[in-house]
């Protein structure tokens, strides 16, 4: 019986020949990340004993949520994780500077093929689009992570969801991401694995296979991946040296469930508050009054998203009563959003660009929602009260949505604006 | 290894950001965190709950975020488990790494909010009232060991042969 390319990463981690679903493995991480959440981490670590770090290279830290520091307490947690990064002598360390934690595992090659990556972010499945397993964790499993380098994991079922055909160019992955939500639901994927596969995915760029993986937590995955391919050893090519592990699924793996979706008629999609799954047609929330767009996050902030927002912007503004916050997700996507002169077509229409990180995401700060306003963005999650007052409503779509939202100060259909 | 109290109940889908917003992440004292917890469905949650009281909700509790203070702040009140028809699963691996009982029931709705109930974690069977018995999903034996060292931390001093905190 073949197996699938979880089975596989999993059971090469943990030094065994094969593995099944429900085996309790204790694996080898290759790469941990971890951010803000270091902070938690340090007390078990030590409590568990732990001096050094097991491997000071295989260790990615950054400060990608709370950035830069906007309270004292803030910068206090900072100075603990800096001190200890030093301390440890943390090779990729890159402080406040380089951008959200997944981003920053793309731009510098960090996350590759065959790789077991553990972070303390929800979000970590994002580097399944380098045909690694990445799962998110808490900080006392990091802790354990740091001290012996390993960690127990049951091995996931999988779910395998080919996507057959050609969507119009306003579609994005993210509204494949929203369509699968609404169809499926977020329990679909707990605690499996999803393999995404099918033409759609062998031309989809890295960006777009990124935010496809990055919402597979949504519908509660412990790992989303898509195999190596030419693509990605091209994006590969001048961001590491290393060579390229390419694990891929057997041909008679077997599968939890398998479905092929055709995204040829796929209209954008838009979950409405206060949930992912409740993912709809646009035509459902179009002419909603919104207040503040927000165009970002590990999900989709990043040069592919800005290039389209700049494209439906240029030489336009942002509506009066609608504020356009984006936050590009790294300092290298910023960087290029600044030479391709995206970063100026956005500011020339009514964005506000901040730094790179988090942002309001999350809503620890920067962009935060008043009791009755309405909030387009492009995030992942529209949990009530995630993005600032309880009163508030968030629905999530593409960055094509989003600029077309923006430009009108209502949820608007991108369709025809991107032709 | 047995656990018994008063069950608060909640619904589906609680989520990380109702258990804990993001909002009080940067909070380093756990007693502070704790105070806002549940605060997204019930403000003042934290100050009725007791030592040794039950959560039981609904399907895919703990969904969301990959933050260890949401199973943390309740451990913090004095929760002794949480019953879920399901659960999300970086939720579930930070209450047994921190030594929170959770036990998988797909009847848990069954149960009511007040009432009293037992759970028998090595057999996951759950007693209800009018002697109701329930089975739920009885966790692993690694899982029991790291439960029953009281912790991830624990279990890794003991491996280490260092002494108890």
């Amino acid at each position: 019986m073949g197996s699938t390319m979880s089975e596989k990463i999993l059971a090469a981690k943990a030094g065994v020949a094969s593995c099944q679903p429900g085996d309790m493995l204790e694996c080898q991480v290759d790469l941990a990340l971890s951010h803000d959440a270091t902070v938690r981490v340090l007390k078990p670590f030590r409590d568990m004993g732990g001096e050094k770090v097991w491997d000071r290279e295989r260790i990615v830290m950054l400060i990608d949520h709370w950035v830069p520091a906007m309270s004292e307490a803030i910068a206090k947690n900072h100075q603990i994780i800096r001190e200890f990064a030093v301390k440890q002598e943390i090779k990729h360390y890159y402080d406040i500077t380089a951008g959200v934690g997944h981003q920053v595992l793309a731009d510098y090659g960090h996350a590759r093929p065959g790789m077991l990556i553990i972070g303390t972010d929800s979000h970590t499945c994002t580097s399944g689009a380098f045909g690694a397993f990445a799962a998110g964790v808490g900080t006392t499993d990091m802790a354990a992570v740091y001290l012996e380098g390993r960690i127990w994991l049951r091995v996931p079922e999988t779910i395998r969801i080919d996507l057959v055909g050609q969507p119009q160019p306003w579609i994005m992955s993210k509204d494949i991401a929203l369509f699968l939500l609404g169809r499926f639901g977020t329990e679909y994927a707990r605690y499996k694995a999803i393999e995404f596969g099918g033409e759609y995915i062998q031309g989809l760029s890295i960006d777009s296979r990124m935010t496809l993986c990055n919402m597979g937590v949504e519908m509660g995955c412990k790992a989303a991946m898509i195999e190596p391919d030419q693509i990605l050893a091209e994006f590969l090519k001048n961001r590491t040296r290393d060579p390229l592990n390419g694990i891929f699924p057997d041909p008679d793996a077997q599968y939890a469930e398998k479905h092929q979706i055709d995204v040829t008629n796929l209209r954008p999609q838009v979950a409405l508050p206060h949930n992912p799954g409740n993912a709809v047609d646009i035509t459902k929330a179009e002419g909603i009054s919104i207040q503040q767009v927000f165009l970002g996050s590990c999900t989709n902030g990043r040069l592919e998203d800005l290039q389209v927002a700049a494209k439906i912007l240029k030489g336009k503004k942002v509506a009066a009563n609608t504020r356009l916050i984006i936050t590009p997700a790294s300092r290298s996507t910023y960087l290029a959003a600044i030479q391709q002169g995206y970063i100026q077509t956005l500011v020339e229409a009514g964005a506000l660009v901040t730094n790179p990180c988090c942002g309001a995401c999350f809503g620890g700060f920067g962009g935060l929602l008043a009791p009755g306003e309405k909030c387009l963005a492009t995030s992942n999650r529209n949990f009530r009260g995630r993005m600032g007052s309880p009163e508030a409503e968030v629905y999530l779509g593409s960055p094509a949505i989003a600029a077309a939202t923006a430009l009108n100060g209502k949820i608007t259909n991108p369709e025809g604006y991107l032709c | 290894m047995l656990v018994q109290g008063r069950v608060w109940k909640f619904g589906d889908d609680i989520n990380t950001d109702l258990i804990v917003p993001g909002k009080y992440l940067f909070l380093t004292e756990l007693k502070e965190v704790a105070k806002h917890a549940m605060e997204g469905i019930d403000p003042s949650f934290a100050t009725k709950v007791s030592t040794g009281d039950l959560i039981v909700a609904g399907s895919n509790f703990g969904c969301g975020s990959s933050r260890e203070l949401a199973p943390a702040v309740l451990k913090e009140l004095g929760i002794g488990a949480v019953i879920a028809v399901s659960f999300a699963r970086i939720f579930f691996r930070n209450a047994i790494n921190i030594g929170l009982p959770v036990i998988e029931c797909p009847q848990a709705s069954m149960i009511s909010d007040g009432e009293y109930v037992k759970v028998d974690l090595a057999l996951g069977l759950i007693t209800a009232k009018d002697n109701l018995v329930l089975q739920g999903l009885r966790l692993n034996d690694f899982m029991l060991d790291i439960i029953q060292a009281g912790g991830l931390v624990a279990l890794k001093r003991q491996q280490r042969n260092l002494p108890p905190l």
